[in-house]
């Protein structure tokens, strides 16, 4: 699949605010050719995966600050299967402490992307992905 | 002058260009990380133009450029202010006399983000969230635990709360009640700061307009009832956070603070009721010089505008007094050791841009909450400096320098043409609906990244000097039970008051709501008999509706 065709959903689950790195990498992604939808602040697990679904998105992006991703992520997780969407790519990134990332990857999230990464290396994981 | 300028000329063809051809320079161009750019020698002949009393005078005189007070830190030192608070009440309460016991000397509430945005923990919205990056405030309860065996006429306390800050104010005037402690002897801040959350930190609730009144009804009632009280923290530190440079941050911080100076005074207040409580909040970068100029240039910038533009008659109206942090932006996930030594060159350029208290992050916040450990380097850190390094002993020790000074007068030439931009926006309010302090903000953050991927800004341990990821041991875990547990004594809570009363208190503040009034002096009185944060915010939903964001 070539990056045109990829479509991104990058979404804030929880309450946090803090989104520099959401729109950094929306943009980031953009520029690299893909179609990038951002939620916005504030969405329950309920609102990411309708948009997910909505959009008919390949990927999406979660960023959190919160601390709250153990209890929010398996709620999008099952919602994403619930909607018979579990083809999508999901990657994560914010502060998620190391020791989360085992327990992440098992319940489905691809990858877990730590502060410092650079879009370049997004880019060119979820293109790999998507090639496979 | 004319002599100097010649031989400055001389030196420039003769003995520095000569020099760089030969053995070639690190980087064509120079520049601070605003831009501004950088020659290689700073001189009298930069700052020749520089009026010293007019721009910048003795420490405590007009237009305090060189500092607020006379003697600075000669006095006392900063004061040492670690923003804290995680889990229940009782758990912050013993981070809070630990830290207290390590000498640390004022104190600094986190709230965790159903308390910021107005939500009890029972809510639907705060699953996952009860107490994870601050303290879980449901009622005067908690409050009173949080307090507990801390006396508030020795203490000073800040709070960052913003869309519920009446809330919480009111329950900390309540808690001194029970304590004993006269309103007038209250000394701390509540952050207050309703348009940055607009723009940067998305804690917001209701609508800008409702929101600027609220502001301006705990001006109101902290000129009447609290005089140590800091009514306001005019915040660019998280706008710094957002992606913004350091003339941005400047410049929308200014911006914010005029917004809220216009909006008391078009409801009745008189300048010099309300300004001198009015305090700042800035962010300690890694640019070294640029920062120490920007704390100098807002000092300036705000007493000239205080002065000409609002015609503010006291000297304490017109004076900036800032918290600074150091930045979270510049702490790295890689090397995390690192960031001790980061967190430290941003501290002395805190000290010595004159702040008035500081609080040092700590090397694992880019990994999750800081343990007791990693906060005590962070605090020693602020002591090390200011007992051994002697940077303390002298005012505004980098006044003078030809380098500084021109820096100064860059950045208040700057800020004052975003000013200028703001303005013809029809003011910060305006510039944030039409999305303008977003979009200029989002583009420098992504300049930024871009710059750090193309390496022509180096983080170390980044981008540069890369090892392979290690575990770093221990971070601090907010145990999951606490959620169900805070919900238990909510409901304990709930169970004990008079339900009757409650729905009065309810009515009282929608009541005040639709009429104008004030509403710090019935959120007060509900607060006394144990309503909770998430009922008076949401009464208030109901009477003013919800901010709606936009994406730009």
């Amino acid at each position: 699949m070539s990056a045109d065709n990829i479509k991104v959903l990058i979404a804030k689950p929880g309450l946090d605010g803090h989104d520099r790195g959401a729109k950094v990498i929306a943009r980031g992604l953009k520029e690299a050719g893909m179609e990038v939808v951002y939620t916005g602040l504030r969405q329950t697990p309920e609102q990411i995966v309708k948009a997910a679904v909505q959009e008919d998105v390949d990927v999406i992006g979660l960023s959190i600050l919160s601390g709250a991703h153990g209890e929010l992520f398996p709620v999008i997780m099952d919602k994403l299967t619930e909607s018979g969407r579990n083809d999508v790519l999901v990657l994560a990134g914010g502060t998620i402490p190391d020791d989360d990332h085992q327990k992440l990857k098992d319940i489905g999230i691809r990858e877990i992307f730590k502060p410092g990464t650079s879009i370049g290396k997004i880019v060119d994981f979820i293109r790999q992905e998507m090639d496979e | 002058m004319d002599e100097l300028r010649d031989y400055y000329q001389d030196w420039l063809e003769n003995r520095l260009k000569p020099t760089v051809d030969n053995f070639g320079s690190r980087q064509e161009e120079f520049s601070t990380a605003s831009d501004i750019e950088l020659k290689a020698l700073y001189t009298p002949l930069d700052t020749k133009e520089i009026d010293y009393l007019d721009k910048l005078n003795f420490p405590g005189q007009q237009p305090f450029t060189r500092g607020v007070y006379p003697t600075m830190y000669r006095s006392r030192f900063w004061t040492m202010r670690q923003y804290a608070g995680f889990g229940t009440a009782r758990e912050t309460n013993k981070r809070y006399r630990y830290l207290l016991d390590q000498g640390q000397t004022g104190l600094s509430v986190a709230f965790d983000l159903p308390t910021q945005i107005g939500y009890d923990s029972d809510h639907d919205l705060a699953r996952g969230e009860v107490g994870r990056v601050g303290v879980a405030i449901d009622t005067l309860a908690d409050m009173e635990t949080l307090f507990d065996r801390i006396p508030l006429d020795k203490v000073s306390t800040s709070m960052t709360i913003n869309s519920p800050a009446a809330v919480l104010l009111a329950m900390y005037v309540a808690v001194a009640e029970k304590q004993g402690v006269a309103r007038k002897k209250l000394a701390g801040t509540v952050q207050n700061d309703i348009l940055k959350e607009y723009i940067a930190r998305g804690t917001y609730i209701f609508p800008p307009e409702p929101s600027l009144k609220l502001v301006t009804d705990i001006f109101e009632f902290c000129s009447q009832e609290l005089p140590r009280w800091n009514s306001i923290s005019i915040s660019g530190y998280h706008i710094r956070e957002a992606g913004s440079d350091a003339v941005q941050e400047l410049a929308f911080t200014l911006a914010n603070g005029i917004e809220y100076v216009k909006s008391a005074l078009k409801i009745g207040l008189k300048v010099d009721d309300f300004a001198p409580r009015l305090s700042f909040f800035f962010n300690a970068q890694m640019n070294f010089f640029e920062e120490i100029a920007k704390f100098r240039a807002a000092r300036r910038l705000w007493a000239e505008i205080m002065r000409d533009r609002f015609q503010a008659q006291q000297d304490k109206s017109c004076m900036l007094r800032f918290h600074t942090q150091t930045a979270g932006a510049a702490l790295t996930a890689q090397q995390p050791e690192n960031n001790i030594i980061r967190v430290a060159y941003q501290a002395l350029a805190a000290a010595l841009g004159g702040t008035q208290s500081l609080h040092t992050n700590s090397f694992d916040e880019a990994l999750g909450l800081p343990t007791e450990k990693s906060v005590k380097i962070a605090l020693r850190t602020q002591q090390v400096l200011a007992q051994e390094t002697g940077i303390a002993d002298v005012i505004d020790p980098l006044g003078g320098s030809y380098l500084i000074e021109s820096l100064t007068e860059e950045l208040v030439a700057r800020a004052r043409d975003y000013l200028a931009e703001v303005e013809e926006l029809g003011g910060m309010a305006e510039a944030i609906k039409a999305g303008f302090v977003q979009r200029e903000i989002q583009e420098t953050a992504y300049e930024m990244q871009r710059d750090i991927e193309e390496q022509r800004e180096i983080v170390v341990g980044v981008n540069k000097y890369q090892e392979e990821d290690r575990e770093i041991g221990d971070i601090l875990k907010v145990d999951p039970e606490l959620e169900k547990s805070q919900r238990r004594s909510l409901e304990e809570v709930r169970s004990r008051r008079d339900d009757q009363q409650v729905t009065e208190h309810i009515e009282t503040i929608r009541a005040a709501a639709q009429q104008e009034e004030n509403l710090m002096y019935p959120i007060l009185e509900a607060v006394r008999d144990y309503v909770s944060v998430g009922e008076i915010c949401g009464v208030l939903r109901e009477e003013f509706g919800e901010y709606q964001t936009h994406h730009f």
